[in-house]
């Protein structure tokens, strides 16, 4: 037998459930892997040992008492930290909630602890999930288990590193712009952005409300469809969660994972690949789609001219979303509080300047600033209402393209994963790694990213995106589970098999 | 601050002679649901400081709203029993602005898709009818409320810190905002006056809320604005705050009418500003600067869907709205048979339902009318409060006039049983009870009463036996000063007759 932290959270749930394993063993081997290895990824803000095995212990019991929560009950997860925690502290990667202790869990919490799932802890982050490449966050970057010298994606780059690293078989991160795909794609893995209002945002700090979705993080599709249906479903503290049942994604993934696709549809989009792809990208990309339509998949190119004010469109909604919901980290009632220098009885205004000033990072004041601007009177309709207007159009190429194909299909990430530091002080080239995974969010489409394979120059993994109509979830893991097969008997076995062993690491 | 002096004022004659006044008013309405606008947090009134408040309302990172149906239910109510059109489909939107008894720094409200537009009212004031248009009455939810300790005014500046309270944040308020009232004149201080209280009365009457301004249930805020007269324009506007009694809305319109005129006709210009209202010394003071520095950055709330109340639901609700205002006030003089100075004296006092009320439970027009317009509006000005929030009901004053007319006790002693009950002593006749206010109808107490009188008196007495009977009040008052007025006065000239004739 493998080491636990080797196998994924179906094969794990099976052990479980054939009593070959307990979930307090393979807690503390999760544990173990984080302690040997991640002083090197920096995955984890937050490892809360004694709760994980306290909750394995309490999941342990009801597997003896023949009554576990669900399929999934004892496999440990991990949580990106912008989803509140009771008992852990959840500071979105930045100073001015360092330590700030919730008092309550977000939806998708409570129902993993519901379901049973030892909770290890919390997972880096860019600050307030504004970045790509996890380099943002005030406690130092998470670095790529394939090459620790390059970013793991982000903004959930902690997630995806843990996932990578085998420090967790399952995680949860948030999808803005691509913060959970584009950090699947550069580090070998698998991430899930479902549809708008198909997963709770109740305890997400949110970054751009319109957009945010929480989904997925893990390294096999059927993970992510069993964490997914875990997750997923109606939420009455939040409005905008789509109140009908989600379609049958386990069921999806396993019969996608037969490799049948005779007469599905798949749209290649024109606009999302050639110039501005790496070669080695667009190589596994194209390699991809070709056993698509060798497991019975028709092709056809489809056109989404809007997708070229994709990018723009965003850097408005987000931006003006995000100045209003960081409004509120004021000094007042929680987290950090800098008093300003020199000031004798300084006033509230005067204090929450200050701590504005000291908690929040570059990237951050430069969003709050961008979004200040653009709500103001006078450039609101140029800006932000025109930004609405574009996404309008951006929806209809997407209702467009579905009249010709059941999904549509490009590669995640223009590039693998590139050099810490490489992209930090031209955000243009930083936001750019978003280009093909913005539009889902702008019309609220799912989207999920797995491996296509290593790019030739670098070696490096790359990304294979699968999109498909709003609430039809279901197709991404069909579609998924049927390229997935097909690229692991091609490769003998999972991607992530490749990966060069961490130091300290047992495998 | 140099903000505690009444400024320069224009005598009212040479204001009206001058300027024609524009006047808008902006009355916030608390609704009186169970729980909050966006979360379920309770909504009473006085509760400890920060009890009532959750993830939601406190603004904690990752919290949503949700929002309440009831409120909107009361928003469409009022919109219709203001004439108004309903938005077939409308949103929430962020306001934006800092403000540390503000939660998230932005207020949840509405801004260009108000949930209804377009409507009036029709006020009386003197016996004519005067339309106030309604621009628009939206959903918001209320700050909290902060406490500035120390300093001199209670106000932020100069205060040593400041306490805020949660509790309020997030409770429903309907905004409702008049369109300009151009050609008010010399009635510009009674139409704003009418209006609310018109205004508030229809509220009571929906039953969408607690209505008291005296806790801040109904709050209004006063825009004026002076224009040389004929000359059709509009001048520059100040918005006065925190006017919460009827009577400080007409003070505080007749203040800035004077105000602006002194500015206007010396030469100086208005400056665009919030001013606040000082209820005890009936002046109002500037407070922050306006102008174009405020920018809201209005969007709309991405948290919440659109509210979309289909037709059939409106209609619904359209049934389930009161009789008109105007059209119950005539039907209730008639049947009560009030002049119409009382009739109007009746609503400027805010007593109309009291008195409605009160004339259900057993009370004679007149009767209910004397004791809520004379005794108790006393007593509520003395004790800076409205009737309704005196501690006394209106079955009770029906109950005390019932025992007046049973002879229990008489006017004066009332006087008496209302104390008890502003004193929360129980029920009025837990009161007369208590404190041993029952007229005396023991016989023989009386009539030991009557003779030491008439042995006290013997003068008097002589003149009553000579047939000068009109001479016997001056024994009924000496034997009411001896039971210390639980006598029926009646039935002692009665025993004064028996004896001396």
């Amino acid at each position: 037998m493998s080491a636990p932290e080797t196998r994924t959270a179906a094969q794990l749930a099976d052990a479980l459930a054939a009593g070959e394993t307990t979930s307090v063993a393979l807690t503390q081997a999760h544990l173990d892997r984080i302690a040997a290895v991640d002083g090197d990824v920096h995955a984890f803000l937050h490892v809360d040992a004694e709760a994980a095995l306290a909750q394995a212990a309490e999941s342990d019991a009801r597997r003896s008492a023949g009554a576990p929560a669900s399929r999934l009950d004892g496999v440990p997860v991990a949580v990106k930290d912008v989803l509140t925690t009771v008992g852990m502290p959840t500071t979105c990667g930045s100073k001015i909630l360092e330590g700030w202790l919730p008092p309550y869990d977000a939806t998708v919490v409570t129902r993993l602890k519901q379901a049973g799932l030892p909770i290890l802890g919390k997972t880096n982050m860019d600050e307030f999930a504004m970045g790509s490449s996890t380099e943002h966050s005030a406690y130092g970057p998470t670095r790529n288990p394939w090459d620790l010298d390059r970013i793991p994606g982000g903004s959930g780059g902690g997630s995806a590193a843990a996932v990578a690293a085998f420090e967790a078989p399952l995680a949860l991160g948030t999808d803005t712009g691509g913060s959970i795909r584009q950090p699947g794609a550069v580090t070998g893995t698998v991430g899930v952005k479902p549809t708008y209002g198909g997963v709770s945002r109740y305890g997400l700090v949110a970054m751009a409300n319109s957009l945010d979705q929480v989904g997925p993080v893990t390294r096999t599709v059927l993970d992510s469809a069993l964490l997914h249906e875990l997750i997923g479903g109606h939420d009455p503290r939040d409005s905008t969660s789509v109140d009908q049942p989600l379609p049958a994604l386990v069921a999806a993934a396993e019969q996608g994972a037969l490799g049948d696709l005779t007469g599905l549809r798949v749209g290649v989009i024109k606009e999302l690949q050639g110039e501005g792809y790496q070669a080695g990208v667009q190589a596994r990309f194209t390699e991809a789609v070709e056993l698509l339509v060798k497991a019975g998949a028709e092709v056809v190119e489809v056109s989404c001219p809007s997708f070229v004010h994709a990018l723009a469109t965003y850097y408005l909604v987000m931006p003006c979303e995000a100045s209003s919901n960081l409004a509120k980290f004021d000094a007042m009632r929680y987290g950090m509080r800098v008093l300003p220098d020199g000031v004798d009885n300084p006033s509230a205004e005067e204090v929450m300047r200050a701590t504005r000033d000291a908690g929040f990072g570059d990237e951050v004041k430069r969003r709050i600033i961008l979004g200040t601007y653009a709500l103001s009177s006078g450039y609101y309709d140029a800006y932000y209402g025109q930004a609405q207007k574009v996404r309008t159009l951006i929806s209809r190429d997407f209702a467009a393209a579905f009249e010709q194909a059941d999904v549509l299909v490009s590669p995640t990430a223009p590039t693998t994963a590139f050099k810490l530091g490489e992209k930090l002080d031209d955000p243009l080239a930083m936001y750019l790694n978003d280009l093909a995974t913005i539009p889902a969010n702008l019309a609220g489409v799912p989207g999920i990213s797995l491996p296509s394979g290593l790019a030739d120059e670098d070696g490096l993994p790359a990304g294979f995106q699968v999109l498909a109509p709003a609430l039809a979830d279901d197709r991404l893991y069909r579609v998924g589970a049927a390229l997935e097969a097909a690229l692991h008997e091609q490769w003998g076995g999972p991607l992530l098999a490749k990966a060069p062993t961490l130091e300290g690491g047992t495998r | 601050m140099s903000t505690s002096t009444r400024e320069a004022m224009l005598p009212w004659d040479d204001v009206l002679a001058a300027y024609d006044p524009a006047l808008g008013l902006e009355v916030h309405v608390e609704l009186n649901t169970a729980s909050k606008m966006f979360c379920g947090c309770p909504t009473e009134f006085g509760a400890e400081p920060n009890t009532q408040v959750c993830p939601t309302c406190l603004g904690l990172p990752g919290a949503m709203p949700a929002v309440n149906g009831k409120a909107v239910e009361s928003a469409i109510r009022i919109g219709l029993a203001l004439n108004c059109e309903i938005a077939e489909w409308c949103r929430f939107a962020r306001k934006n602005y800092f403000y540390p008894d503000m939660p998230k720094n932005f207020q949840t409200s509405q801004y260009d898709e108000p949930i209804a537009f377009e409507g009036y009212m029709d006020v009386d004031v003197d016996g004519e009818t005067f339309r106030v248009e309604i621009e628009r009455a939206h959903m918001e939810e209320d700050t909290g409320k902060s406490l500035h300790v120390g300093g001199a005014t209670g106000r932020i500046h100069g205060a040593e810190y400041s306490l805020v309270d949660y509790n309020r944040a997030g409770i429903p308020l309907i905004e409702i905002v008049t369109k300009p009232i151009r050609g008010a004149g010399e009635k510009a201080p009674e139409i704003a006056k009418a209006y609310v209280a018109q205004l508030r009365e229809l509220i009571v009457a929906l039953g969408v809320s607690d209505a008291r301004m005296d806790q801040g249930s109904i709050r209004a805020d006063v825009n004026l604005s002076l224009a040389p007269k004929d000359s059709g324009a509009l001048g520059t506007r100040t918005e006065t705050k925190n006017v919460n009694s009827l009577r400080s809305v007409e003070r505080a319109v007749r203040y800035e009418m004077q105000r602006h005129g002194a500015i206007l006709s010396g030469g100086g210009s208005i400056l665009q500003e919030t001013r606040h209202w000082h209820e005890d010394t009936g002046i109002t003071t500037s407070g922050r600067e306006k102008s174009d520095a405020e920018d809201y950055r209005y969007f709309p709330e991405p948290d919440l869907v659109p509210v979309a109340p289909s037709r059939e639901w409106v209609e619904e609700l359209r049934g389930t709205l009161p009789e008109n205002p105007t059209q119950k006030r005539a039907r209730l003089q008639a049947a009560w048979g009030f002049s119409d100075l009382e009739m109007r004296d009746t609503v400027g006092a805010g007593a109309l339902g009291l008195v409605e009320e009160t004339i259900d439970a057993g009370a004679t027009p007149a009767a209910a009318r004397k004791w809520w317009l004379s005794e108790l509006a006393r007593r509520a000005n003395e004790a800076g409060t409205e009737l309704a929030g005196l501690g006394v009901s209106p079955l009770d004053v029906a109950r005390v006039q019932a025992l007046v007319d049973a002879g229990s006790i008489n006017d004066k002693l009332a006087r008496q049983v209302f104390d008890g009950l502003i004193a929360g002593e129980g029920t009025p006749d837990e009161v007369v009870e208590k404190r041993g206010l029952a007229i005396v109808s023991d016989e023989g107490a009386l009539s030991t009463a009557v003779d030491n009188a008439i042995a006290a008196n013997p003068d008097v007495a002589d003149k009553i036996r000579d047939g000068k009977v009109a001479a016997a009040g001056a024994l009924i008052g000496a034997v009411m000063k001896e039971m210390r007025g639980q006598a029926d006065a009646g039935r002692v000239r009665e025993l004064i007759l028996e004896k001396l004739t």
